[in-house]
Formats: C-alpha cells, sequence, structure tokens
C-alpha cells in the first residue's frame, strides 16, 4: 500500500478513529473550480472527506457549512483575484463564531506581494499554479488539529436556536 | 468537551454543540453513546422523512425544495445527506450541498453530510443515531437522503418514518428495472423531472402496478404516486401534504408504535450482538475463535456444531 492509499484517521478521545472531514469551498463569484475539483479528488483518494459546495459561496455560506459540518479544514480556492476583499470577511465570521480549532488554507492565484497579508489572517498554505497534490495532501495532513475533539468548544451561540417555537420561524407565504 | 455541556446545549439549540456531538457519534467516541443515552427521553417528537432513489434521480434537489416547504409551514428541518465512501480509501465527496445552496443560512435549517464510511444499505451506522441527536435538538423534520448507490436500500426502512422513492424518466427508471424491494418500502413514490418527456407514462404505469399489488389489505396506505419537478418545485408542495397524511395514517393506524417497537428492537438485538462480540473477544479471545473458524474452513467441523461449543463457552449454550 503506498502512502497515498493508506486511509488517513485521527484517534478519537475513546478508541474511536475517524476520517479527517474537509470542506473544498469556492468563495465569491469566481467560476474557475477545476483546481478546486482537483484537490477535492486528491484528498478524497488519500481517505478523507471532503465536502464540496460547488461555486459561488458567500463568506456566511462558507463558515455556517463548516460549523455544521464540524470540518477539520476549510480549503479555500481562489483564483479570481478577489481574496483580498473575502478572506477577511471569514476570517471576521469564524472569529464573531469563535471557531479557532479549524485549519484555513488557500490555494489558487495569490500574488506574492498578498501572502505576507493573507498569512498574518491565520490562513496557510497559499499554494497556487502546478502545486503537487501529494505536497498538498500532506500539509493538510500536517496542520490540522490532531486534538479539537478533546477541546472545549467556545460558547458562542448561534442565533435562532432549533428548539424556539417552530411557528416562531412561519413565514408569510 | 464535557457530556453535561454537550447535551444540554444540544437539547438548547447550540448549532456547535450539536455539530461536535454529530462528529463524536460518527466517529464512534464513547461521549456520543453516552449523550444519547441522556438524549433519548428528549426524542420521538420529529417526522423522520427518507428520500431513496437512483443517483441523479433528483433527490438532493428534492430535498431542498421540499424543505424550503416543509419551512413555508413553520417548522424545522435537520438534512442528513449520505453519500457513498471509497471501499479502498475510505474517502469520500460528500457533494449533495450544491443542490441545497438555498438552505444555507436559515437558523431553523440544518445540515449534516455523511460518509457510508463501509456500510452497505444506503445508509451509515451513525446514521439513525445522528437522527437520533437531531430529533433531540428539537427538530420538527427530519429528512434523510440515502445513498442511492442501486441496492436494495434496506436500512432507511427502519431510520424512516415515511420513505418516498424517487424515480426519474428516462434514466434506466423504468418501471420494469423497478428494484426488488423497493415496492414494498415505498410510502410514497415520486416520478422526478416532470419536466422531461416520459414522466406522465411512468407514473401510470407505476400506478397501474400498485392496484396489481395483491398484499395491501383495506384500510392499508396505498402509496400515492406524485409527479414533481425539483428543479422548480412544482409538485413540492403536495408531496409535503402527502407526508402529512402518511404521518397521520401511522399513528392513527397504530403503525407508528408498531414501527417504533421493531425499530427498538432491532436495535437493541444489534447492540446486544455487538456486546457479545467484545464479550467473545475478551473471554475466548481472537485466537480461539480463530482457532474455531479454521476448523470448519477446513471442513472438520460444521458451522452449526461450532456455534454450539462456543455458545457453551460463553455460558449461553
Ligand atoms: C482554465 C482557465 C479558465 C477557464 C475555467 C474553467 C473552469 N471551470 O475552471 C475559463 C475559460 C472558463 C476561464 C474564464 C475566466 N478566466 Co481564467 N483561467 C484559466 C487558467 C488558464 C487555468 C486555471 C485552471 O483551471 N488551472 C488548473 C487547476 C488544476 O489549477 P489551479 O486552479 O491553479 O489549482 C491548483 C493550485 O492552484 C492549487 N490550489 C487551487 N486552489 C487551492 C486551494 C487550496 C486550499 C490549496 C491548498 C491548493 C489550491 O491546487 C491545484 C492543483 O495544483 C488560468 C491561468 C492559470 N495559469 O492559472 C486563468 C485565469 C485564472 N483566468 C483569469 C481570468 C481573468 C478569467 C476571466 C475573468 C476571463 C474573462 N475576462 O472572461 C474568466 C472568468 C470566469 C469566471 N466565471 O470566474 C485570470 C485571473 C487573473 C487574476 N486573478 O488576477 C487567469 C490567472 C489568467 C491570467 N493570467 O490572466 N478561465
Ligand atoms: N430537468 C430536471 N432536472 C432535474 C430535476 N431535478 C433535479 N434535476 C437535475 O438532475 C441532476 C441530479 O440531481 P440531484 O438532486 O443531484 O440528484 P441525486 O443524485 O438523486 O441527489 C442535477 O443536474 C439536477 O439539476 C427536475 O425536476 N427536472
Ligand atoms: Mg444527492
Amino acid at each position: 500500500m503506498t502512502d497515498q492509499q493508506q486511509p488517513i484517521v485521527i484517534e478519537g478521545s475513546g478508541n474511536a478513529q475517524r476520517p479527517i472531514r474537509v470542506l473544498v469551498a469556492k468563495p465569491g463569484l469566481d467560476g474557475h473550480d477545476r483546481g478546486a475539483k482537483v484537490i477535492a479528488r486528491a484528498l478524497r483518494d488519500a481517505g478523507m472527506e471532503v465536502i464540496y459546495t460547488g461555486i459561488r459561496q458567500t463568506p456566511q455560506m462558507i463558515v455556517e457549512t463548516a460549523m455544521q459540518e464540524d470540518v477539520d479544514a476549510i480549503l479555500l480556492s481562489i483564483l479570481s483575484g478577489a481574496h483580498m476583499a473575502i478572506f477577511p470577511k471569514i476570517m471576521k465570521l469564524l472569529q464573531e463564531n469563535g471557531v479557532d480549532d479549524v485549519l484555513i488554507a488557500a490555494g489558487g492565484i495569490l500574488p506574492d506581494e498578498d501572502i505576507p497579508a493573507i498569512e498574518a489572517m491565520g490562513i496557510k498554505g497559499n499554494f497556487g499554479p502546478g502545486a503537487k497534490t501529494q505536497d498538498i495532501i500532506d500539509f493538510v495532513r500536517e496542520h490540522i488539529d490532531k486534538d479539537r475533539l478533546q477541546k472545549p468548544l467556545s460558547a458562542i451561540q448561534q442565533s435562532g436556536s432549533p428548539v424556539e417555537d417552530p411557528k416562531a420561524g412561519e413565514t408569510a407565504k | 468537551m464535557d457530556l453535561q455541556e454537550i447535551t444540554e446545549r444540544t437539547l438548547a439549540g447550540d448549532k456547535r454543540a450539536l455539530a461536535r456531538l454529530l462528529t463524536y457519534i460518527e466517529s464512534g467516541d464513547p461521549s456520543g453513546k453516552s449523550a444519547l443515552a441522556q438524549l433519548h427521553k428528549h426524542c420521538g417528537r420529529a417526522h423522520v422523512i427518507g428520500i431513496t432513489g437512483s443517483p441523479g434521480a433528483g433527490k438532493s434537489t428534492l430535498v431542498s425544495q421540499l424543505t424550503l416547504e416543509l419551512r413555508r409551514r413553520g417548522n424545522k428541518i435537520g438534512v442528513v445527506a449520505v453519500d457513498p465512501s471509497s471501499p479502498f480509501t475510505g474517502g469520500a465527496i460528500l457533494g449533495d450541498r450544491i443542490r441545497m445552496q438555498e438552505l444555507i443560512g436559515d437558523p431553523n435549517i440544518f445540515i449534516r453530510s455523511m460518509a457510508s464510511r463501509g456500510s452497505v444499505g444506503g445508509l451509515s451506522a451513525a446514521t439513525r443515531d445522528v437522527v437520533r441527536a437531531l430529533d433531540a435538538a428539537g427538530f420538527t423534520h427530519i429528512i434523510i437522503e440515502t445513498v442511492g448507490a442501486g441496492q436494495a436500500e434496506v436500512e432507511i426502512v427502519r431510520a424512516a418514518h415515511s420513505i418516498v422513492v424517487v424515480m426519474a424518466p428516462g434514466m434506466g427508471d423504468d418501471i420494469q428495472a423497478l428494484k426488488a424491494g423497493i415496492l414494498e418500502i415505498a410510502d410514497i413514490f415520486c416520478v422526478n423531472k416532470a419536466d422531461r418527456p416520459g414522466a406522465d407514462q411512468t407514473a401510470s404505469e407505476l400506478r397501474a402496478l400498485l392496484t396489481l399489488d395483491q398484499r395491501r389489505k383495506s384500510g392499508d396506505w396505498t402509496p400515492p404516486v406524485l409527479k414533481t419537478t425539483a428543479a422548480t418545485g412544482e409538485g413540492v408542495e403536495k408531496m409535503a401534504d402527502e407526508l402529512a397524511h402518511h404521518l397521520s395514517y401511522l399513528e392513527q393506524s397504530g403503525a407508528l408504535q408498531e414501527r417504533r417497537e421493531r425499530q427498538a428492537r432491532s436495535e437493541i438485538l444489534a447492540l446486544l450482538y455487538q456486546s457479545m462480540i467484545t464479550h467473545m473477544n475478551l473471554t475466548i479471545g481472537k485466537e480461539r475463535f480463530g482457532a474455531i473458524v479454521g476448523l470448519v474452513a477446513s471442513m472438520e467441523n460444521d458451522p452449526y456444531t461450532a456455534a454450539a461449543i462456543l455458545a457453551k463457552e460463553l455460558g449461553i449454550g
């Protein structure tokens, strides 16, 4: 069995093991989805569970999806040049929701001069054209927080809890 | 995270706690089981709906539209979308959300994608427990989308109250090709992609077939055959109506209670089986078990005698 075929699992707090879960997201109006699909497939073939939501994701959609799916990593693929406008919004929402145990990585067309600012936001990776999928797999495997299941969740609650009176959410038809 | 905190926060509708609980449940972490034991008494309120059918029939699109319709009626909806894991690497691409974009951002909707993780039968081993957690968290409707991989998706019967079988005309989903068992499990038939030619014919052939079904006694539920265009939402209102009818049929006929008991029985037996295996590994040991297996494989012993020996050694024979 080659390394790439080895299922990637994380030891749980008990004797439980689980595959790494990642969200591959395409923020903004960028339609370049080949790279996102390439990395989604490569990570799947490396044994990860990859949530792929398609193009045209707003920061809200990305953060909400990541929270509901409880992923280990959010992988942002962007080639449109809008990263400096979108990334700060995503990072702000993550912070507001207390999501501090998830690896945030990016790739696509990210000019060298923007990389320091992107990294200062807490976004890692920054892979560009020609990046080897094996390097991306290794990167994810190495940088996710393997102990996140043992850590306490921050106490920030989302508005609109599911237990409020169902009728309260009723909207005019 | 501590158990009390995660159960309390789940019951209070905290989505991040719920999401983390689902991770514990899915990974077989002991804290997931302990939390579920505490949450059990809060379950049993949700209407659990199963959506099954071949890949590409439009299940995810339909789930999205049905969720929107149930929201318009003031409900809170949990969606569990199951996709297959690769049997070779264990990895999976979970892509049902692509068709559910409109649902994101509504605080009364929660979607969780799951990989089948080696289970056959259309669900993952943890799906039922995930549904239970969503039920406890206060969702009034829980919609499960099965893998749809082509084998008879029998597991959904044990997880859902109402099962919608989705077919699309002109995709090999013809009446002649109906998979064994699918007629029996359907509570509602949905001929989707009604905007395409052939939908009327598929629907009427299906209705004809159902009238021939001798097993249904009078007073039994007769599965309606609906036509939908999930792409636009047409026909989905009627589906929500029929689902509500089906639930009240289940309640009034006593079938709901029967289903509950059947599901509880199968679940307890499965757990019992599991603990027996654990017990066997601890007492008899894998080596001794392997030796007994070897004797049967080499035809020196028969499986009946072998099982009787094991039962005796376990003190249950
Ligand atoms: C193919 C292509 C297209 C195709 C896209 C098809 C599709 N469905 O994806 C089409 C023809 C549709 C297209 C259209 C446009 N394109 Co174009 N396109 C390209 C091109 C030539 C290659 C992109 C590609 O698919 N590469 C192959 C994939 C596999 O590589 P990748 O995406 O880079 O991904 C790899 C790595 O970057 C990394 N990676 C990517 N994402 C991530 C994320 C993470 C977390 C990690 C770890 C790694 C990672 O891993 C991948 C594997 O190595 C690039 C030029 C280039 N050299 O990149 C221009 C390019 C991206 N396009 C460009 C432009 C301007 C456009 C248009 C606006 C043109 C126009 N005026 O209409 C439109 C916009 C379309 C839209 N709706 O967004 C510009 C963007 C300029 C910028 N950012 O400043 C580029 C850079 C060309 C250029 N030099 O000007 N395009
Ligand atoms: N023409 C038409 N296409 C549809 C309809 N419903 C779904 N589709 C398309 O069928 C494809 C598969 O849909 P999806 O919901 O992913 O199917 P699933 O695999 O069963 O979940 C997608 O391209 C949908 O846009 C419909 O009512 N009419
Ligand atoms: Mg689907």
